[in-house]
């Protein structure tokens, strides 16, 4: 759906991106992940032609960028913003017909979207007179009016209230159920470890890292063990720094070479062993050590 | 082009439809006229109501004598300085006129007490009288006799004509044109001004709130700029083309229904003295109608419509640039001096040089400069303008628009993604010459 190849940006003296490439495939959910500043606004206002890229290339469904795509993508900036004064319903109708949508299409899918989030009853109203969490729904609407086949949402769910989160998530879901590709990006990385298929990281204007979540979970997985013992029969080596609650003794252990059988086999001369479970890296871990490791050269 | 058209329509329709605008478009042309019917309605009220004023004059060379008006009544009497100043702090009189002895080719020391400041027509009226007294005195006493100097006093009013190359003849009068440039170039600096205003605030508006970032993901910023330049261009002629209605008419209705009471002349020298003047000068109804019709009506809309809209889109445009560079209204002010002083230097040099000679260098210079042009030729085109000048200054007028809209797509392209930064204007002289 979406190709990026070496794609760099400056603001003078600083790189906002460096050499970028990235592979997004068609309809799965694409998590961009990185720190503020880290070049994903950079990144995003590119493929959305907002500013040019000083070098590189970026395809959509394999043609280069070209002013033509703008209605192929639906953005959903992570500032906000509506006009205060138009009613709801204008508002909808002009960024419809600005994305490219005829005024029939565009009335079709505003009593489509209006019924749907159970809005109806405040097409009439003016943005200045909703509540925030309603006037984000406008804006979610407003984003996807012309079923674009490509998302992007800039920090979706920043501002919105667990409820409309929710009601966001599960709406981001059933378009991606209906083949839309989408590209979130966030800078709270456990927000969307759940949602994401795909993921890149980026930090200080370079990609440092992108796969799907399965296989970076397993390939950044630190070996290391979470376990719990009951009954100890014998003392454990001063090195398991170990924590008692009521005769429970919890902690880590890393593998160190050895296959976890063997090591279930060891754990289970000094008492009962009632957990033993790997720990699963989350995905700001796997940031976190990526980062270190990189610049550790 | 179809995004642009959205962009204008939005602009134009959310504006027309905002209960200030129909407020405003409504009212104005009503205090106009209201303020005139009052001033009108107070003066003759005035003249009506007013107790007489009596003036006592002490004149200590049994000379003068004044007629006593509608409004002032003249006492003479012997009565010492002293006892006239009495008079007045007792309130019997409204002022004391003192005209001490002097030598008639030099009166000095006439002076005229008054618990209240005596009105500038009093002043004037009194000096006159006082005048052609010592005059006529003069005259009388170099043996001439006053009425022969009144016989011979005779008026001259010049007919100006203006001819073209093909001998074409046409009674002009400076004063109709001074009229015309001069309500053409004000309205034209109002518009600018309130208009161009307009522009920047919305341009902020959509910064500040953000939304410029969805649109731009839709349009390119230069479409959505020149978009919002035009919607608010049609928003001002629209509001002109209502006060221009609605005006002429209640101006009408008013000055019909006080010209009743109110001889006509009296009435245009409340509303405008000057062009009382002037056409008190010709006071041949017909030369007045030959002057009107002699003047080029077509000349002058088309060329004010056209410096109404270039004056316009030229600091439009820049006034759109001023408001993507900054964050809220109040840190325009920086960027405001290079727009305001280009305008208000047209608005002094119309009354200043171009009004008063509309051929001089100066007026022309004035009038050919794309920043001073669309205030400045107004008042020279009611005069009549060489063509090659005035199609010399339009020309200027489309290049001066054209490059000021570049030049402010350059910075308001960059200028309205960037938040909290108090830009500079070598900032902003970087952002002109970043290309993409």
């Amino acid at each position: 759906m979406l190709k990026i190849e070496k794609l760099n940006k400056s603001y003078g003296a600083n790189k906002a991106l460096t050499d970028v490439d990235l592979n997004v495939s068609e309809g799965v959910v694409f998590g961009l992940l990185g720190p503020n500043g880290a070049g994903k606004t950079t990144l995003i206002r590119i493929i959305n032609q907002i500013i040019d890229g000083d070098s590189g290339k970026v395809y959509i469904g394999g043609e280069l960028l070209a002013p033509k795509h703008i209605g192929l993508i639906g953005y959903l900036p992570e500032e906000r913003g509506l006009y205060k004064k138009m009613k709801v319903w204008d508002q909808m109708f002009y960024f419809a017909r600005l994305k490219g949508l005829s005024p029939q299409e565009a009335k079709m899918k505003i009593k489509y979207w209006l019924e749907k989030l159970e809005m109806e009853t405040w097409k009439d109203k003016k943005i200045e007179d909703l509540s925030k969490g309603m006037a984000q729904k406008v804006q979610f609407i407003s984003t996807i009016i012309h079923n674009p086949p490509l998302l992007i949402l800039d920090e979706p769910f920043s501002g919105f209230d667990p409820v409309n989160a929710e009601i966001i998530k599960n709406e981001i879901l059933e378009l991606k159920a209906k083949g839309t590709t989408v590209i979130l990006s966030t800078h709270r990385m456990e927000s969307v470890e759940l949602l994401c298929d795909q993921v890149a990281m980026i930090n200080r204007s370079k990609k440092i890292l992108d796969g799907t979540i399965k296989k970076l979970k397993s390939t950044y997985r630190p070996e290391v063990y979470s376990v719990t013992l009951d009954h100890l029969r014998r003392d454990l080596p001063a090195e398991w720094i170990s924590k008692e609650d009521e005769g429970s003794y919890n902690f880590t252990l890393p593998l160190s070479g050895k296959k976890p059988n063997d090591l279930l086999n060891e754990l289970m001369q000094y008492g009962q062993v009632s957990k033993f479970q790997e720990l699963i890296p989350s995905m700001e871990e796997i940031f976190i050590h990526q980062v270190k490791s990189t610049e550790n050269g | 082009m179809d995004k642009i058209w959205l962009v204008i329509q939005r602009e134009y329709v959310s504006r027309v439809k905002k209960k200030s605008f129909l407020l405003v478009t409504l009212l104005t042309p009503l205090i106009f006229p209201a303020i005139m019917g009052v001033f009108v309605w107070i003066a003759l009220e005035e003249e009506d109501n007013q107790a007489l004023r009596i003036i006592e004059v002490v004149d200590d060379n049994k000379l003068f004598f004044l007629e006593s008006s509608e409004q002032y009544a003249f006492s003479f009497s012997d009565a010492s300085p002293e006892e006239a100043k009495t008079l007045v702090q007792e309130g019997s009189r409204y002022g004391f006129l003192h005209i001490p002895e002097f030598d008639i080719k030099d009166p000095v020391g006439i002076s005229f007490y008054g618990e209240e400041n005596p009105s500038m027509s009093l002043i004037s009226y009194l000096e006159n009288n006082l005048r052609k007294k010592i005059e006529e005195q003069r005259l009388f006493e170099s043996g001439i006799d006053p009425k022969i100097i009144n016989d011979v006093r005779t008026k001259v009013a010049i007919k100006s004509i203006t001819m073209d190359d093909e001998g074409t003849e046409t009674v002009s009068d400076a004063t109709v044109n001074y009229a015309i440039g001069f309500v053409a170039g004000i309205l034209i600096y109002m518009f600018i001004f309130i208009y161009g205003n307009q522009i920047m605030q919305g341009v902020i508006e959509e910064k500040s709130s953000r939304i410029v970032e969805i649109l731009v993901s839709s349009l390119k910023p230069f479409q959505l700029m020149l978009g919002k330049i035009i919607g608010i261009a049609g928003v001002g002629l629209t509001q002109l083309l209502i006060w221009i209605v609605l005006i002429g008419t209640l101006t009408t209705i008013v000055t019909g229904f006080l010209g009743m009471q109110m001889p006509q002349q009296q009435a245009m020298e409340m509303a405008n003295p000057e062009l009382a003047q002037g056409l008190a000068q010709n006071t041949d109804m017909g030369e007045i109608l030959q002057v009107l019709s002699g003047i080029n009506y077509i000349q002058i809309v088309l060329s004010f419509v056209f410096y109404f809209l270039g004056g316009y889109l030229l600091y439009g445009a820049l006034f759109a640039a001023i408001g993507s560079a900054v964050d809220a209204p109040s840190d325009a002010q920086q960027f405001m001096l290079p727009v305001t002083i280009p305008l208000i230097v047209a608005y002094m040099g119309l009354f200043v040089f171009v009004l008063n000679d509309p051929n001089s260098t100066t007026s022309f210079w004035l009038s050919v400069v794309p920043l001073t042009s669309p205030i400045a030729m107004m008042g020279r085109v009611s005069y009549g303008v060489p063509f090659w000048e005035l199609m010399l200054s339009m020309g200027l007028l489309i290049a001066g628009f054209l490059f000021t809209t570049w030049v402010a797509g350059k910075i308001y392209r960059i200028g309205i993604l960037m938040h909290g930064t108090k830009p500079s204007y070598k900032t902003l002289w970087k952002w002109i010459k970043t290309n993409n």
